[in-house]
């Protein structure tokens, strides 16, 4: 299967109009953030814990910018409140991205991080999206428009089983 | 200690044209704001995310001028947002909290370390360049307008005296004259912000 690029998933947020990234590193970013950083039409706004995300993005989008989250499954479970308060509560058309701490394609997931993540997502009715490749790469346009439609946060979970944005740019 | 209202007051003749969002003192702005439609009077929607949603505000709107009353209960819960704020600086908010050394909403029980605490001093440590505590409505008469003449983000540590609410909350005066959404809406249509 194809791997997931840094190039392709930046290239998808520019192309949706993000205009900040509000984000928490985790383990398979670090190249994304290399490409974010030199990108000028994308601010990154750096928080120390996942819940910051969701209320800066709500203000964020207050202020008429277009955020996208960039925080990994553990810190999504550790963000309810405010996922329920300030994202849902206050309507913000943002897209989530997850990463999918744990995921596998074979059936069978030992981390607790990925075993919980589909069924928080149910808990607080967010549709997500699986994006695993350059070939699923599309579906983060689809979130987008979607949080944009129904005005609320939409998720894109991404299982690159932990190399994908390890890749060589 | 201050009256958050007596201090609310003081502050509203230096408003200029701000967009406000009064917190926890929102019950007492509302009375006396005469800019409704540049107030962001939320409540609470999540306990810790006041300081975060003033900072993507600021950044939003680089040209107004934004004006936070956080508390303190707020800014212990979600203290590793200040650091976030000094890194972005923008240079257009003011960020007040009001410490009153409980919680006030929940019978008034006391913060931790509530004696001890010097939020100054955790802003400053945190990387904000202007800091103030100020304990009395002498000083901050005296110093609102210093403080809102220099660029930010500023960070004003106020102490006020508890005013505390031990009634269940679906028995509580609602205060809030219209729903959070259309208070964003209302301000965006002000600000002549347009949604994509």
């Amino acid at each position: 299967m194809a791997e997931l690029s840094p190039a392709r998933i930046l290239a998808e947020l520019k192309n949706n109009g993000a205009t900040h990234v509000v984000w928490l590193p985790d383990s398979e970013t670090n190249f994304l953030y290399v490409l974010m950083s030199e990108e000028p039409s994308i601010d990154l706004v750096p928080v120390s814990r996942e819940g910051h995300a969701f209320s800066t993005a709500a203000g964020l989008a207050a202020g008429g910018q277009k955020p996208v989250i960039l925080i990994q499954n553990t810190g999504m479970m550790e963000s309810g409140d405010s996922l329920r308060g300030w994202g849902l509560g206050m309507n913000v058309p943002v897209v989530m991205m997850v990463g999918y701490r744990g995921w596998t394609r074979h059936g069978v997931i030992t981390d607790t991080a990925a075993f919980y993540t589909e069924r928080f997502l149910h808990a607080f009715n967010i549709n997500y999206y699986l994006v695993e490749s350059d070939e699923d790469a599309d579906r983060i346009s689809i979130a987008f428009a979607e949080a944009q439609r129904e005005k609320r946060p939409v998720a894109v979970l991404v299982g690159d089983e932990y190399h994908g944005f390890n890749v060589s740019r | 200690m201050m009256k958050t209202a007596e201090m609310l007051e003081i502050f509203n003749r230096h408003r200029g044209d701000a967009v406000v969002i009064p917190g926890r003192g929102g019950r007492f702005w509302v009375e006396m704001s005469e800019q409704p439609n540049r107030d962001l009077p939320l409540g609470d929607p999540a306990m810790g995310g006041h300081a975060s949603f003033a900072l993507g505000l600021a950044l939003a709107i680089p040209d107004q001028r934004v004006v936070l009353f956080d508390s303190e209960g707020d800014v212990l819960m979600g203290m590793g947002a200040l650091p976030t704020v000094a890194e972005k600086a923008p240079s257009n908010l003011y960020h007040f909290m009001l410490d009153n050394g409980v919680y006030a909403t929940t019978g008034g029980q006391p913060v931790p370390n509530s004696e001890q605490m010097e939020y100054d001093v955790v802003a400053q440590g945190c990387g904000y360049p202007a800091t103030y505590a100020i304990d009395n409505l002498e000083d901050f008469a005296s110093q609102i307008e210093e403080i809102l003449s220099q660029p930010g983000p500023v960070f004003v540590a106020l102490k006020i005296d508890p005013e505390i609410i031990n009634e269940p909350i679906n028995a509580r005066p609602q205060w809030q004259r219209k729903s959070r959404n259309q208070a964003v809406a209302d301000m965006q249509a002000e600000l002549g912000i347009s949604i994509g």
